[in-house]
């Protein structure tokens, strides 16, 4: 049952990757044009003359530097903190039975649809009263509140396709529970648990309404944010090259995690645990 | 040999499981006083209500392998599941090695498991698969690796020591899930239908391997078990379990020759013993059962009126073939289909007598389901024997080995006095 691949299919192909690579490429060709080439009226596709000065002088910015540590810091704690409590949570809800259970995974799911924008208003005012606005943990909260769904979700689905046999194996073995969770459990879901890091992390990495809204300085301003305030020396000429450089920067830790991981990311882990 | 079966058997008040094995020549002896495993009284009621296991009494000997046999959903996995602590039970009492440990975890209780799926930990080489439990023991990294290899010659696993579970074949992975349970050394060895992944013909080979390292270690394993076959081979005893209740726990031949009940006679032996509903007349002083073409001597003590006699395929057979028959009866039957093993061949006949057989919901109401006449009687006669289907045949039925069971409870009626008969279980 191989499907044959006609020209059809490739023609697809290609308009797909036209479509989908056609702005990152666009993207990187700006970033490496100089100011003068991006301020001419119609610039072209390709560059003149290609040139670093760009991403030197967004590196040599120290707000810019400011914001990526914020941006790194954030979502890293957002990410660690939500895939704990959600492999905990998810364990529970695929190995125990309690009253409530189905209630608390639609609550969660509904949680994770809610419309992030209708929650900065309330958030904006509540973490000034609290004393959370523009602070580290005034982003990883709502980061982390609003992965948590997704990522419970997805462990426990994980973790319903472990053959129970294999906890009490651990058990039997003289393992404790905690023993068998981390030493068995955990590491058969890991590609459940990279799944939720990565969801968790381009979540929080990516996002920008709650970074502009809930910061006010480069105290706590992760780079989405701070982009914005790049006005440049001439408020009528925009440094589109600076931006996209910038830009071309906080893509490339998504890339470089994505092609870390995706070998983690692998179905089938847990062939060979039973039958066969 | 003999004062020492007597001076076992007799101080206490159960009976003693033997079996002989060809090259030791004799008897191994379980002495029950010391039972590695024993439940008391154990019950188990699910959540959802269901009745698993009902009052359950069984003692487990030091060394000996006992089997637990029944239909699926009799209860005997979580018979098993109990003695490992992975449930616990509503009532009763659970004793390892002179300990109680009804409510002790599974980790604390010295056992191994074989599980039927094998549980092998995926992420882990078949080598740290071993190490586990020996690592949960922080036991010193030498002295694992020394006992891993040790087990792994054992059972001639050394060359997959490196692969993971999913690259092991079924009887290598059933092969490290044993070494798993082994390299413990616990006090007894569970098994979960260990065998039942496996194709027959590696079953068959790995039955006499539980049996040769059941020998080697001495320890006390319990086997669970749907399938018979497997049951009487493996066995130094069989408990045969249906719907949570012990139906009979015997040594397998005492199993096959003397089921307690209807249930067992039908379970256990393929084909199965062949039940049919007799009438009771009295003859002078003797009372005779008929049943088709046969008329039976019935024990003393049976009223006028019904039974149910049982013949194993095998104890028919064309008088020309038949050896070590007792006393025999001989009848003319019309074979209605003959299926050819090889050894032996099955006739199937038909007789003119009401056909019991136990179905699955007997038992609650009335013991077994009755048939209407005509009953087709399987006869495993020698392969010589010339039948073909449609032709007349005369066929000797050896009365000594006929059982008789109660046609109100099932349960099996004795012969007085009869001889190679063994006392109850």
């Amino acid at each position: 049952m191989k499907a044959r691949i006609g020209p059809l299919h490739i023609l697809g192909a290609i308009a797909i990757l036209i479509w989908c690579l056609l702005p990152i490429v666009w993207i990187v060709s700006l970033s490496l044009k100089p100011a003068d080439e991006t301020a001419t009226g119609s610039p072209q596709f390709l560059p003149k003359t290609s040139t670093w000065d760009n991403y030197s002088e967004v590196l040599g910015n120290d707000d810019f530097q400011r914001a990526l540590i914020n941006s790194f810091g954030i979502s890293l704690i957002a990410t660690t903190l939500s895939v704990i409590l959600a492999t905990l949570c998810a364990y529970a809800i695929a190995r125990l039975e309690f009253k409530g259970k189905r209630i608390v995974l639609t609550i969660a799911l509904a949680i994770a649809m809610f419309p992030v924008v209708s929650l900065v208003g309330p958030l904006f005012d509540q973490w000034r009263l609290l004393g959370l606005y523009d602070t580290w943990p005034g982003l990883i909260i709502p980061y982390m509140s609003f992965t948590l769904p997704l990522a419970i979700w997805t462990l426990a689905a994980f973790f319903r396709e472990i053959p129970w046999e294999l906890e009490q194996a651990a058990q039997v073995d003289g393992a404790t529970s905690w023993q068998a969770f981390r030493k068995v459990i955990v590491p058969l879901a890991a590609p459940g648990v990279f799944t939720a890091a990565i969801l968790t992390f381009f979540f929080a990495w990516n996002d920008f309404v709650f970074g502009i809204s809930l910061t006010s300085t480069t105290a706590a301003r992760p780079v989405p944010a701070q982009l914005a305030f790049f006005v440049g020396p001439d408020p009528f000429n925009p440094p589109a090259s600076t931006l996209a450089a910038a830009a071309v920067m906080v893509t490339v830790p998504i890339i470089i995690i994505v092609l870390l991981f995706q070998r983690k990311i692998v179905a089938g882990l847990t062939s060979g645990a039973v039958k066969g | 040999m003999d004062d020492a079966i007597s001076k076992a058997c007799g101080s206490i008040p159960r009976r003693c499981a033997r079996r002989t094995t060809a090259e030791q020549g004799g008897f191994v002896l379980y002495d029950l006083s010391v039972a590695a495993i024993s439940l008391a009284g154990v019950s188990k009621t699910f959540g959802d209500g269901t009745l698993a296991v009902a009052d359950l009494d069984l003692d487990i000997a030091d060394g000996e392998l006992l089997v637990v046999v029944g239909p699926s959903g009799c209860g005997k996995s979580t018979v098993l599941r109990i003695v490992a602590g992975l449930e616990s039970p509503t009532e009763g009492e659970v004793t390892i090695g002179g300990r109680v440990v009804t409510d002790a975890s599974p980790g604390d209780r010295d056992l191994a498991i074989v599980f039927q799926d094998y549980a092998l930990y995926p992420h882990l080489s078949a080598y740290q698969n071993l190490a586990f439990a020996l690592k949960s023991r922080r036991m010193g990294r030498k002295a694992i690796d020394k006992r891993v290899r040790e087990v792994a010659a054992l059972l001639s696993i050394e060359p997959l020591l490196h692969r993971k579970p999913r690259a092991l074949s079924g009887g290598e992975r059933q092969r490290v899930a044993m070494g798993r349970a082994i390299v413990r050394s616990p006090s007894a060895f569970l098994m979960d239908e260990p065998l039942s992944n496996l194709d027959a013909k590696l079953r068959v080979q790995l039955r006499s391997e539980i049996r040769r390292l059941h020998r080697e270690l001495g320890e006390t394993f319990l086997f669970v078990t749907h399938d018979q076959t497997e049951a009487l081979t493996i066995g130094d005893r069989v408990a045969v379990l249906r719907r949570g209740r012990l139906q009979q726990l015997d040594d397998p031949q005492s199993l096959y020759d003397s089921p307690a009940n209807l249930f067992v006679a039908g379970f256990i032996g393929t084909p199965p013993m062949n039940l049919l509903l007799a009438t009771v007349e009295a003859d002078g002083t003797q009372r005779i059962a008929r049943a088709g073409p046969w008329r039976f001597a019935v024990p003393a003590g049976v009223l006028i009126g019904r039974v149910v006699v049982g013949i194993r395929p095998e104890h028919l057979g064309a008088p020309e073939f038949v050896t070590g028959f007792g006393e025999a009866a001989t009848a003319e039957v019309l074979v209605a289909e003959a299926e050819t093993l090889g050894g032996v061949s099955l006739l199937h006949f038909a007789v003119d007598a009401q056909p019991v057989s136990v179905r699955d919901d007997d038992g609650l109401d009335a013991p077994f389901t009755l048939g209407s006449p005509p009953a087709t009687v399987i006869a495993a006669v020698d392969a010589r024997t010339q039948a073909l289907p449609e032709s007349r045949l005369t066929l000797a039925v050896d009365k000594s080995r006929v059982r008789f069971f109660d046609a109100d409870t099932g349960e099996a009626l004795r012969l007085n006095g009869a001889p190679s008969e063994r006392p109850p279980a």
